[in-house]
């Protein structure tokens, strides 16, 4: 039988507040199968849960209900087989560039050669060559995602989760970052979920796009997309699954 | 040409300047020390804070000149009561500095470094303490400016040197100009002490400049 990488089953989560015994329901029964090398995209209106999900699948949150598998063995902790991007990008201001991507390599104890060539392959795999003594405070947007992503590879990570990375981005760096995503993922072969507000980046992207219900979270609806890349988005096949993921997810929106 | 009695006061202030700074050298650095470390235990474990907040709440209100008494009654006159009370003075901003820089030690930071598989031992030192150290910056400029403000207050009660004793003991003999003389050298080494810990500071934290 085939394993997927990554097994989500049936995960809830409800959060308590801490006054009134007040509870909101974040997720509801969510079920999702990654397989290896495979490239998922989670969307779906705000609120709907989707960074809570991809914290629970970290192993940064415990579901009240329901597990995660990775590679059949259960996530109960955060670990460096899950690699986190985020959005606003969480690199460490205090360290440089080869600084923030060797610091998993670091943490992990391996030895300073190693950490050495991991971090020069995969600051070359992200097209940072000769930044390597430059501070996140002198880097551009485009530039501190791309260190993000590099530091996250550089743990060799089994899957790697992204919470709308490029949604603090300009048009243009973003276009330009969706297509180096694209490149990088055909040379490292991960599996990636990638949560995005962005229906168009969604279908650029990912293979399958789970669509997401408004809170509490569950899957709506998982539409395969089944266009080679490169892709075009002016593509008569790209526009209609564009519209139709979209209408789903304005269905949602319309019912709150 | 100054004259015999001109170098013996320039010996004077010179050395009551050195044993001043002595003391708030040896006091300072006790503090910095002890509100550095009970900052990261405080700031970092919410059992320490629940515990130790209380009691750090109550003495933290006495104002150091309050403890003169009890640190002449302790320690007798001179260099130990002097370095007390500048240590006292120099604590508390230097603790609760560090208290709040490492509770405000981003989330996302240190979810990130625990997704990159760092151990809780690693998060604080690698996350936990560097983010904070803007702000313990912050304390220990703080701390030797209050530290300084009762090095004199200490000498101008428990003491027989340094530049508090020399302002006490010069308007006791009516010479105002002298007085002034040991009043502005308190100024000059406290502005000193602040160029130079800013210098340091800066060091530090070249990393906070942007392009």
């Amino acid at each position: 039988m085939n394993q997927p990488k990554l097994l989500v089953q049936n995960i809830s989560k409800t959060f308590s507040e801490r006054k009134g015994g007040k509870t909101t329901e974040a997720l509801r029964d969510i079920s999702l199968e990654v397989n290896a090398g495979e490239f998922v995209c989670l969307v779906g209106p705000s609120g709907c849960g989707k960074t809570t999900l991809l914290k629970i699948v970290a192993g940064l949150e415990t579901a009240s209900n329901g597990r995660v598998y990775l590679d059949g063995k259960k996530v109960i902790a955060p670990g460096p087989a899950c690699g986190l991007v985020f959005q606003e990008f969480a690199l460490f201001p205090w360290r440089d560039v080869a600084g923030n991507v060797a610091f998993g390599p670091e943490v992990l104890k391996l030895s300073l050669s190693d950490q050495k060539w991991l971090t020069e392959k995969f600051l070359t795999l992200v097209g940072l060559d000769g930044n390597e003594h430059k501070y996140p405070a002198e880097l551009s947007g485009g530039m501190k995602q791309r260190v993000a992503i590099a530091r996250s590879l550089a743990n060799n990570p089994e899957v790697l989760l992204m919470d709308e990375p490029f949604g603090s981005l300009d048009a243009q760096t973003r276009y330009l970052m969706q297509n180096e995503l694209l490149r990088i993922w055909n040379e490292e072969k991960k599996a990636i979920i990638f949560v995005t507000h962005s229906v168009e980046e969604a279908v650029y992207l990912a293979e399958r796009v789970v669509v997401m219900t408004a809170g509490p979270g569950s899957t709506k609806q998982i539409y395969p997309v089944n266009l080679s890349y490169p892709r075009h988005r002016t593509d008569h096949g790209f526009i209609s699954l564009r519209e139709k993921i979209t209408a789903s997810i304005v269905e949602e929106v319309g019912t709150i | 040409m100054p004259g015999p009695q001109g170098i013996a006061w320039a010996g004077e202030l010179l050395g009551n300047t050195l044993v001043s700074l002595w003391r708030v050298f040896i006091g300072f650095s006790i503090a910095a020390v002890s509100g550095v470390f009970l900052g990261i235990i405080i700031g970092w474990w919410p059992k320490a804070r629940d515990l130790l907040e209380p009691v750090i709440e109550i003495l933290r209100p006495i104002p150091p000149l309050a403890w003169i008494p009890l640190a002449m009654l302790w320690f007798g006159l001179g260099f130990k009561p002097a370095v007390f009370l500048i240590w006292l003075g120099a604590f508390f901003p230097i603790l609760l500095n560090t208290v709040l820089g490492m509770e405000g030690t981003p989330r996302n930071l240190i979810e990130v470094a625990k997704t990159l598989g760092a151990n809780s031992w690693q998060i604080l030192f690698k996350v936990g303490v560097p983010s904070a150290t803007p702000s313990i910056m912050a304390g220990l400029r703080i701390g030797i400016g209050i530290g300084w403000m009762c090095l004199v207050a200490a000498e101008l009660t428990g003491s027989n040197s340094g530049l508090g004793y020399m302002i006490m003991y010069y308007y006791s003999t009516m010479e105002a100009a002298k007085t002034v003389a040991g009043m502005l050298m308190i100024g000059i080494v406290g502005y000193l002490a602040f160029i130079g810990l800013k210098k340091l500071e800066n060091r530090m934290l070249f990393w906070r400049v942007s392009a």
